[in-house]
């Protein structure tokens, strides 16, 4: 007869550790199998997570949290792979949390939480002929959406934006997928001197059949892309990227004002119509938390100084070591 | 019992509930209410009549024996008493602290007609806290009987309805969105109120069941409630994914920085702990003067915890009088001991700007009271002319939640028209095999009504899978080492098993 009352070594589960349904509880967290570094400031992390790399859409987003008392950091499904299990984020350091994932986040760590796909997948309409532009940040993100457009048919012009030639990446991953490729540099190092809208012009120039435009990057890119396509009545979709905390639709911290409503960014997008959205509203509102912003970072630059002093780098989740008094695995069954 | 208790025989007074001071307790997140000594309890315990026919039972949403546990504590056994309760409630000590008493068993309780009624509450959280200090669980016998239950959201709603299912023999598993079970009671009702220890210790109740929790999980979008269905083998699902949606008026400067929902705010106090940043990462950007718009639960657990973060002067707004408030009786008494200034029959018209995109002032209306509306309340109507100015650097709705769209972006769950799962009178959804109780079926209620609705889906869905809906306790030869007996008789069980077969 077979007892499964007794409380089993998955007890520890609820804390924090959720590993999506198919990994041993002794694996708490999701593990990182890939690095890479585009750049000292810019980084890839590929990390196991087999349920969510099959579910995952171009568009969506995944929250990740680093360790106990990390904050919940949204971050842009770059890439998924179902069938190494494995997604893919490009992160940019920026602050705290961006920056302790970029020193502490290695092969082999792990990561306490990684919830998602969150957010609408991206419509990948029938649009004939599409623009991609990504800017920064948004580099990496418009990469799926380019491929998604492209494996439907489409004609995909791509347009990226760095600030110089040495921050540049995936360069041959987006020459192989898209039809057209446009680069520009803040400072002409590569490709076309200028912002993105120069990209975006030059291509509305020389095409007057666009049907679409997709822009990622910062506030003030996307709205510059819009107000671009505004007067020739371009569809212009832009992923939103506002402070959240829970990305399911609970706190309200992430809303957006679209063409006068309130939208919800991690659940009602975060793509929205680039032409509808108040983009000084929400430039505003990722003013929010600045000064404690500059606190923590300041704070954690102190001790990273310090450490280095003495290096002893934190693993990344520390795991408990196994307890060897706890019953060993479910008790006859 | 000796002699027949009645009215006259019984202790006359309430055993009062020993409460932090107020002037120390703005200061700390330590517990309000400092719950019962033995000697209060047991004092409490004899002003019980232990009606036969008891009231009290049948005010309870998961008929807890009110007069059995009761009974035995009288009776010095306390042991049992948490097994009286924990049959019907796993979750005592949290109950015991956050119910509306007033409304449920302790309003139909006969001794509240003359006198005030028996602090049911303060006795159930006794007990709770003496077994998770103790260290007591009452473990039923199990057999296991193959079927696999799947629940979305582990709010009061998913752990009651988790706890009866593998009780009932199903191999349970809960999925939770966030990184730490408990939906409201984790993110929402804070520490003061309800400690996190509480929730841990009670959670591992249900954990010790046999329900398994994977937090992380956010369902609709890593995989689907058919999926889970169709593809990942459960036999039935429940969802309990709550109201959590916030609500915001539609008013001029809502989106100002210093504007946020009270689900917001304590989120990122409770679940978050911003109020220990910079130790923790999240942070919380208080203002000095601060107003909540609203008076309900959420209202008093959002201004409570910003005067403990240091708030200098925090303002209720409400457009109703303290008569309508649908807040805890307690609590709201707690909140005005604790100097939070009310401003009852008053109505936010616009939230006004400091020139850099934050929160100057607030411009209100005043409110009288009309003609009675749908909900029996009457309507607060605006004085023309009335309108004012105050100043404010934070403004915090707590007007209420609506339904999350998750489920219904990703299913072809059938919805009521406010975006609601809509079920028929079992809680049976519109998908076969699919289940639904809780705040994401009724809108916004309580924890008992969620826990309520959690169980009463739970006999629907054993009737679905044709196993017996029993408390009833068979065969002694079943127990060996189970702590106490519970569930299905043998020829039930094969019966399982033959369909399972
Ligand atoms: C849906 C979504 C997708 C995102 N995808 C990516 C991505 O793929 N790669 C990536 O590098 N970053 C992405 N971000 C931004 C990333 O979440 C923030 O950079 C990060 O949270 C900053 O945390 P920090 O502590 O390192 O910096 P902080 O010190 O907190 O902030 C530094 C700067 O970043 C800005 N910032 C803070 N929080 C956010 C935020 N949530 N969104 C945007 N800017 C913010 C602040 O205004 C500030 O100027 C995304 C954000 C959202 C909402
Ligand atoms: C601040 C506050 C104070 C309150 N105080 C009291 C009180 O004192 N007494 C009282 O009786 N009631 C109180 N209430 C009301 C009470 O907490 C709720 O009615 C009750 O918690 C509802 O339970 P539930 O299980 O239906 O949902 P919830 O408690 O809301 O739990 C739902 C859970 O489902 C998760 N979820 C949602 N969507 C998904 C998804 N797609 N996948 C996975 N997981 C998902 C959520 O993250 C959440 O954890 C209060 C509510 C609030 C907000
Ligand atoms: S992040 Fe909380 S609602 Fe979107």
């Amino acid at each position: 007869m077979t007892k499964r009352n007794q409380p089993g070594p998955e007890g520890d589960r609820i804390v924090a550790g959720g590993t999506a349904g198919n990994e041993a509880s002794a694996n708490r967290g999701f593990e990182i199998v890939a690095r890479e570094d585009f750049s000292d400031q810019t980084f890839l992390l590929d990390i196991r997570h087999p349920l969510l790399a099959k579910a995952a859409r171009p568009g969506q987003f995944v929250i990740v949290l680093v360790h106990e008392h990390s904050e919940r950091i949204p971050l842009t499904l770059a890439d998924f792979d179902p069938a190494a299990g494995t997604i893919t984020l490009v992160i940019q350091a920026v602050g705290k949390s961006t920056g302790e994932m970029q020193r502490n986040c290695h092969v082999g760590s792990r990561l306490l939480g990684v919830v998602g796909p969150m957010g609408e997948p991206s419509r990948v309409t029938d649009a004939k002929k599409v623009v991609c532009v990504g800017g920064g940040l948004g580099v990496a993100p418009v990469f799926p959406q380019a491929r998604a457009f492209k494996e439907n048919g489409a004609y995909v012009i791509g347009v990226v934006g760095f600030k110089n030639k040495e921050l540049m990446f995936w360069e041959d991953k987006f020459k192989t997928t898209c039809d057209e490729f446009i680069v520009c540099t803040d400072d002409g190092s590569a490709g076309i001197k200028g912002l993105v809208t120069e990209g975006v012009r030059s291509a509305m120039a020389r095409h007057d059949d666009i049907d679409e435009v997709i822009a990622i990057g910062p506030p003030i890119m996307m709205k510059a892309c819009a107000d671009a396509t505004r007067a020739e009545g371009i569809k212009t979709v832009v992923s939103l990227n506002p402070v959240m905390v829970d990305g399911t639709g609970m706190c309200g911290g992430c809303r957006v004002k679209v063409g006068g409503r309130i939208m919800f960014a991690c659940v009602d997008g975060p793509d929205f119509d680039g032409h509808q959205v108040d983009f000084d509203d929400l430039m505003n509102r990722l003013k929010r938390y600045a000064e404690e912003e500059s606190l923590a970072m300041e704070r954690w630059s102190e001790s990273c100084r310090q450490s280095r002093e003495t290096p002893a780098p934190t693993p990344v989740a520390p795991l408990p070591a196994p307890d060897p008094t706890s019953p060993a695995g479910p008790q006859d069954t | 019992m000796a002699k027949k208790k009645t009215i006259r025989t019984i202790p006359q007074e309430r055993n009062p509930i020993p409460v932090q001071d107020a002037e120390a307790r703005i200061r700390n997140f330590s517990e309000v209410a400092l719950g019962y000594g033995l000697e209060n309890a047991l004092n409490e315990c004899e002003r019980c009549l232990l009606c036969p026919q008891a009231e009290c039972v049948v005010g309870c949403p998961v008929r807890i024996d009110i007069p059995g546990f009761i009974e035995k504590i009288s009776q010095g056994d306390y042991r049992g008493a948490y097994d009286v309760i924990s049959d019907a409630n796993l979750l005592p000590a949290i109950c015991g602290r956050v119910c509306p008493q007033e409304d449920q068993c302790e309003g139909v309780c006969p001794v509240g007609e003359t006198l005030e009624p028996v602090a049911i509450g303060r006795i159930e959280r006794w007990i709770g806290d003496l077994a998770i200090q103790e260290g007591w669980e009452n473990v039923p016998y199990i057999e296991p009987n193959g079927f696999r239950v799947g629940i979305v959201g582990s709010g009061p709603a998913g752990i009651a309805c988790a706890a009866d299912m593998a009780k009932a023999g199903c191999e349970v598993t809960v999925f939770e969105a966030l990184h730490r079970p408990g939906g409201v009671l984790r993110y929402g009702i804070p520490e003061f109120r309800l400690p996190n220890d509480v929730i841990d210790a009670e959670i591992e109740r249900v954990t010790g069941v046999g329900v398994k929790f994977e937090c992380n999980t956010l369902v609709g979008r890593l995989f689907t409630i058919e999926q889970m269905r169709d593809e990942m083998g459960f036999d039935a699902v429940f969802i309990g994914t709550g109201a959590g949606s916030p609500t915001f008026a539609g008013l001029d400067g809502e989106s100002l920085n210093g504007v946020m929902s009270a689900n917001e705010l304590l989120t990122r106090c409770n679940l978050m702990q911003a109020g220990e940043f910079p130790a923790y990462d999240t942070p919380i950007h208080l203002g000095r003067r601060i107003a909540v718009i609203g008076a309900g639960n959420t209202a008093m657990d959002a201004m409570r915890v910003v005067l403990r973060l240091g708030a200098e002067k925090v303002y209720c707004v409400y457009r109703r009088t303290r008569d309508e408030s649908p807040a805890r009786r307690e609590e709201m008494e707690h909140a005005e001991e604790e100097g939070i200034d009310f401003h009852w029959l008053t109505a936010p018209v616009e939230i006004l700007d400091d020139g850099a995109g934050n929160v100057r002032a607030m411009r209100c209306i005043r409110m009288e009271l009309g003609e009675p509306d749908d909900s029996g309340r009457r309507r607060p109507v605006p004085i023309e002319g009335s309108e004012y100015e105050f100043e404010t650097d934070m403004v915090v709705y707590a007007i209420g939640t609506s339904a999350n769209p998750i489920l219904g972006q990703t299913s072809k769950l059938r919805l009521n028209k406010w975006g609601y799962i809509d079920t028929d009178e079992n809680l049976a959804t519109s998908i076969a095999g699919v289940y639904a109780g809780g705040d994401i079926v009724t809108g916004a209620a309580t924890v008992i009504l969620a826990m309520g609705a959690g169980r009463r889906a739970a006999s629907s869905m054993k009737a679905y899978l044709g196993l017996r809906d029993s408390e009833v306790v068979y065969l002694a030869e079943h127990a060996e080492g189970a702590a106490r007996l519970f569930g299905i008789d043998r020829a039930e069980k094969n019966f399982a098993r033959v369909r399972v077969a």
